[in-house]
């Protein structure tokens, strides 16, 4: 935990340092809580479940002269999961699942953007969940972008991918209707001061 | 007979201790296996409903024992019994009685974090009164499997020591509690 802490809090340096100098750097507003990762199942095929992670954290940067170099790093805490139902939650903790005591962080770290039209892009990154590290990509739109009322500068975005339980490690079987799970990124940044 | 005297068990006290017996076995066994069910299985839901149901009926009947149990006086043990062997016995007794309810509040408290309440056979539901601390269902449910593997090994020695007193030293440690010494 605390050695990749130590790896993230590095790697969020060295790409504040490789960024160029004209590219704004936000940090997620994680303290008032303008961001949330949500993630949706389907049930038996009959309908749609909505969770959602409670506790993460991170930064990206963002230049509009220059959007293929944007650049985001997400901290997850796995354990922070919640679907409104604390016997579910406790079994999706536990090691049918994420297993949160083996592998306490879940990270997303961006390696590319693409497809880049309209405020709109496609975002290729390093997705690391139960232990298991695979390039996944996230379309995402910008939302807006602006002078907040309080002195501060603000950008958000949406964004939505798709991930099979398989590809990592999650071994328990929800049936044919629930391999996947589709993840909804709502994010709004406050650039640095 | 209803009532225990120094002699022996009264018939409430056997029909308890025998009917704990099955459940408390039971329970453990279906715990195991349910928890291992797939999503598919037409149990998934229904075992853990009962399970729950199960816990409270042993919670019932856990209270009505120990008001039994101080409501009537203990059969002395058999003459034969060494020292030790009473203070063995009468330290596994208490411990079943402190798992019991260790593994039956742990239970509790998984059902009812987030303050749902606890089903009983659809007849009531018990509510859920006080989530004491965070994590309450991971904590509760690690006390709980943990409690429960100690009480199974509790119930061997106890099984054991009982075939030991009935085949090897001949006492009515066992036929007491069958009821077949008086």
């Amino acid at each position: 935990m605390k050695i990749r802490n130590l790896v993230t809090i590095a790697l969020v340096f060295s790409l504040a340092s490789v960024t160029p100098a004209w590219s704004d750097e936000y940090v997620i507003d994680k303290k008032g809580q303008h961001a949330s990762i949500n993630f949706r199942i389907q049930h038996l095929g009959f309908s749609w479940l909505t969770g959602r992670f409670n506790d993460f954290d991170g930064e990206f940067s963002y230049d509009e002269k220059n959007p293929e170099a944007a650049k985001i790093i997400v901290n997850i805490n796995p354990a922070s999961i919640d679907s409104n139902h604390a016997e579910r939650d406790k079994h999706l903790r536990s090691d049918d699942f994420l297993d949160v005591e083996k592998y306490e962080t879940a990270t997303f770290v961006s390696t590319a953007v693409k497809d880049v039209a309209d405020g709109k892009a496609t975002l290729v990154g390093d997705f690391t969940l139960r232990g298991v590290t695979k390039s996944i990509e996230i379309a995402v739109a910008k939302v807006g972008e602006g002078k907040d009322p309080w002195g501060g500068y603000r950008m958000g975005f949406q964004g939505t991918t798709k991930l099979v339980l398989k590809d990592f490690n999650i071994k328990k079987d929800l049936g044919p209707f629930s391999q996947e799970v589709e993840l909804y990124l709502d994010i709004e940044g406050v650039r640095k001061q | 007979m209803l009532l225990n005297n120094r002699q022996g068990y009264g018939s409430v006290a056997i029909i308890l201790h025998w009917l704990m017996a099955v459940l408390i076995i039971g329970l453990f066994a279906m715990g195991l296996w349910m928890v291992e069910l797939g999503y598919y299985d037409s149990w998934y839901n229904r075992a853990p409903e009962l399970h729950k149901s199960l816990g409270i009926l042993t919670l019932f009947i856990f209270l009505f024992r120990v008001a039994w149990r101080f409501a009537n006086p203990l059969p002395d043990p058999e003459p034969s019994l060494k020292v030790w062997e009473r203070k063995a016995s009468r330290f596994v007794h208490i411990s079943f009685y402190l798992l019991i309810f260790i593994v039956i509040l742990s239970g509790y408290l998984i059902s009812t974090a987030g303050k749902n309440p606890v089903p009983f056979f659809g007849w009531f539901e018990l509510p859920g009164l006080f989530t004491p601390f965070e994590h309450q269902e991971d904590i509760a449910g690690e006390v709980h499997l943990a409690a429960s593997w100690l009480m199974m090994a509790l119930v061997a020695l106890h099984t054991l020591a009982s075939l030991k007193h009935h085949f090897f030293d001949r006492d009515k440690t066992l036929l007491k509690m069958l009821g077949r010494n008086r």
